[in-house]
């Protein structure tokens, strides 16, 4: 008998271009506390602890095992870390879960973009001895994508535009959005992408927990049950892969049961304007369904917290009673490589 | 609060990593600029060629000859290249399936500007002018408008194969500690150390990094400890290290300054190695104009008693 496992708590950063005034622990601490609080857990009332970071994109070795000071881990607890997006981290407890062997779960993951280059620290995640001795950025990657999709004739410079106005526009209802409200579809960064397709740099952390059973439904009033959630990974090699497609992120729905029945909400981790296209018909979404309304990744990308904030926002909307059944996606790797699907639902009202 | 502390930081490695067979004859291939890929068992053919067949997992080895040039299947214009990448001047990334093949290959494409790429187009290898068993013996692609190259008749055997690639790496960072530790820092350079108090436990963490481990709050209150201090437990460092002007062998020792319930750890001098001890009372030796101090060396005070400091071991 599998148990019943939901989000019952989420909170994140403000994201912001720069935190320089704090460490990453001391920008991570807050989230944790406001994820707890929310719950009234304390950290010795968790039973596993999984977090998401890559010591990469600030330069700064082992932080992870730093950051866990936020945490209080003494006593030992039991806890793991994954060098990937949140969301990941996530799964992992979900499996834990699963097992029986804990109840609750803190999921937290940060990213602090700032102090390097972010589009040249993704290059050290490609195949080490094709692509990265090439340097190709993140940009540079998505723009061979973003081209190839419209010689497929699936998009075109206007619809990226309105992408990333209606993101910007939809963030303006996020406090802790960065980047919002009318922006210029800017100059090509790398063309055909403008600075309007890219997401802002950025720092920023979050924090989820999760609980099974009536664990869940004494913490939270309307817990986000996880119906399905599944993750999928595509060729290395980008001249292998259909740039114009995602099949991962299509066979992860299908297996987190995505299309069993629509959903209201989606919650889509496209740094890339173009990338939301692709989501978009990958994952069978229809006009109906309210496609990042926290702004999404275009309104702010702190890398490796940017999908777990994906889930954060669809299990918010279905504690808050504005969502019933939503979709909540995580991205890894260049261009769509690695997709996480994930299915919320609130008990029926 | 005190200014924001920051120094630029180089993150630098030079990866040394073995080639698997296909690997080595694709990149030995570069080199003698021969392009090779790597034949599936439903057929296809891969360039760049892999140890496995990303479709089926099965380990594959089969090379064959492509020629040298190809058709790009996508582009994308950088007009403003970055440090490390095929060429200085705006060029075309793009993605080519070489004549033969039926993946594509990522590199650079030598072009005059974005009028004059196009999907479709026609492509040819540009060979480095020295080659050295690398993706980068690809100087870049240049467009191409005879007949399709002819590919020779490679084995994929080479006298002298590469069996690895050493690849540098290099990442520039702003680093900034943050705030306890920057405050931190910031007294060290007024010779003052300043540790900072959980406001749950009530221990005194020195270097604060912000947050008590134990409890899993925010430390804030500033507290002020030592200079004097106990070496709770120390090692005798008998290797020199790169780039470290210290005669061996010397002491590294754990020092529990007082005031403080964490341990710090700095060399010990001003004694001959053999005669440090556990309980010996030490002071830090500031030299002019550093913002840490050099080392400690012993008060010539009594020994402090085990149980004062048995908890900070
Ligand atoms: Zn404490």
């Amino acid at each position: 008998m599998t148990r019943e496992i939901a989000v019952v708590a989420f909170a994140q950063t403000d994201h912001r271009r720069s935190t320089e005034e704090s460490s990453e622990v001391e920008m991570l601490m807050p989230v944790l506390h406001g994820a707890l609080a929310q719950t009234g857990l304390r950290t010795a009332d968790i039973g596993f602890t999984c977090s998401g970071s890559s010591d990469y994109l600030a330069g700064r070795a082992f932080s992870f095992t730093l950051a866990l000071d936020g945490v209080g881990a003494w006593p030992p607890v039991s806890e793991s870390h994954v060098e990937m997006d949140g969301a990941w981290a996530l799964y992992e407890a979900w499996t834990k879960l699963l097992t029986g062997d804990a109840d609750t779960a803190l999921v937290y993951s940060y990213g602090k973009c700032s102090p390097g280059s972010v589009r040249d620290v993704l290059t050290r995640q490609l195949d080490p001895y094709y692509l990265a001795p090439l340097w190709p950025d993140s940009v540079a990657l998505a723009a061979l994508q973003a081209q190839a999709l419209m010689d497929a004739g699936h998009t075109d410079e206007p619809a990226l535009a309105a992408v990333g106005a209606r993101s910007r526009a939809d963030a303006t209802a996020n406090p802790h959005a960065q980047l919002k409200g009318p922006q210029p579809h800017g100059d090509y960064v790398v063309r055909p992408l403008r600075t309007g397709d890219c997401p802002p740099v950025s720092d920023g952390a979050a924090a989820v927990i999760l609980a099974a059973g009536e664990r869940a439904r004494q913490l939270c009033e309307r817990p986000a049950w996880i119906r399905g959630i599944d993750h999928r990974i595509e060729a290395h090699g980008l001249g292998v892969r259909d740039l114009t497609d995602s099949p991962s992120a299509r066979l992860a729905a299908e297996r987190a049961g995505a299309f069993e029945r629509p959903v209201d909400t989606a919650e889509l981790h496209a740094p890339f304007t173009s990338q939301e296209v692709i989501l978009r018909r990958a994952l069978r979404l229809g006009d109906d369904v309210r496609v990042n309304p926290s702004g999404g990744a275009l309104a702010a990308n702190p890398v490796m917290a940017a999908g777990l904030v994906r889930i954060g926002e669809a299990a918010a909307r279905v504690h808050r009673g504005e969502s019933d059944r939503a979709l909540a996606h995580a991205t890894s790797g260049p261009c769509l490589q690695q997709n996480l699907v994930a299915v919320l639902e609130g008990d029926p009202r | 609060m005190p200014e924001v502390l920051k120094a630029p930081l180089v993150v630098e490695f030079p990866f040394t990593r073995s080639l698997g067979p296909v690997q080595s004859a694709f990149l030995t291939g570069l080199r003698e600029r021969v392009v090779l890929g790597v034949r599936t068992t439903d057929g296809r053919t891969l360039v760049p060629p892999v140890e496995y067949d990303p479709r089926t997992a099965e380990e594959i080895h089969d090379l064959v000859e492509v020629a040298p040039t190809g058709t790009v299947t996508t582009w994308a214009w950088n007009h403003e290249p970055r440090r490390g990448q095929p060429l200085d001047t705006p060029f075309a990334w793009v993605l080519v399936r070489l004549d033969g093949a039926d993946t594509a290959l990522l590199h650079a494409l030598a072009a005059p500007g974005p009028d004059a790429v196009h999907t479709g187009m026609r492509v040819r290898v540009r060979w480095a002018g020295e080659r050295t068993g690398a993706i980068t013996d690809i100087a870049c692609f240049e467009p191409y408008d005879a007949e399709p190259g002819q590919p020779g008749n490679h084995s994929g055997e080479f006298t002298e194969p590469l069996t690895g690639i050493v690849a540098p790496a290099r990442l520039d960072y702003t680093y900034s500690p943050g705030r306890a530790q920057s405050a931190y820092i910031h007294a060290l350079s007024e010779q003052r150390t300043v540790g900072e108090r959980c406001p749950s436990c009530r221990k005194v963490y020195v270097p604060p990094r912000g947050a008590c481990p134990t409890c899993g709050v925010a430390t804030a209150e500033q507290v002020e400890v030592g200079p004097r201090g106990t070496v709770t437990t120390f090692c005798i460092v008998n290797i020199k290290a790169r780039n470290l002007d210290i005669e061996v062998p010397y002491v590294y020792a754990h020092i529990a300054l007082d005031g403080a319930d964490l341990a710090l750890h700095a060399r010990i001098g001003g004694i001959p190695y053999d005669q440090v001890r556990m309980g010996l009372r030490v002071e830090p030796v500031w030299t002019e104009g550093a913002r840490y101090p050099d080392h400690y060396r012993p008060t010539g005070e009594p020994d402090a008693d085990y149980d004062t400091y048995k908890e900070l071991l």
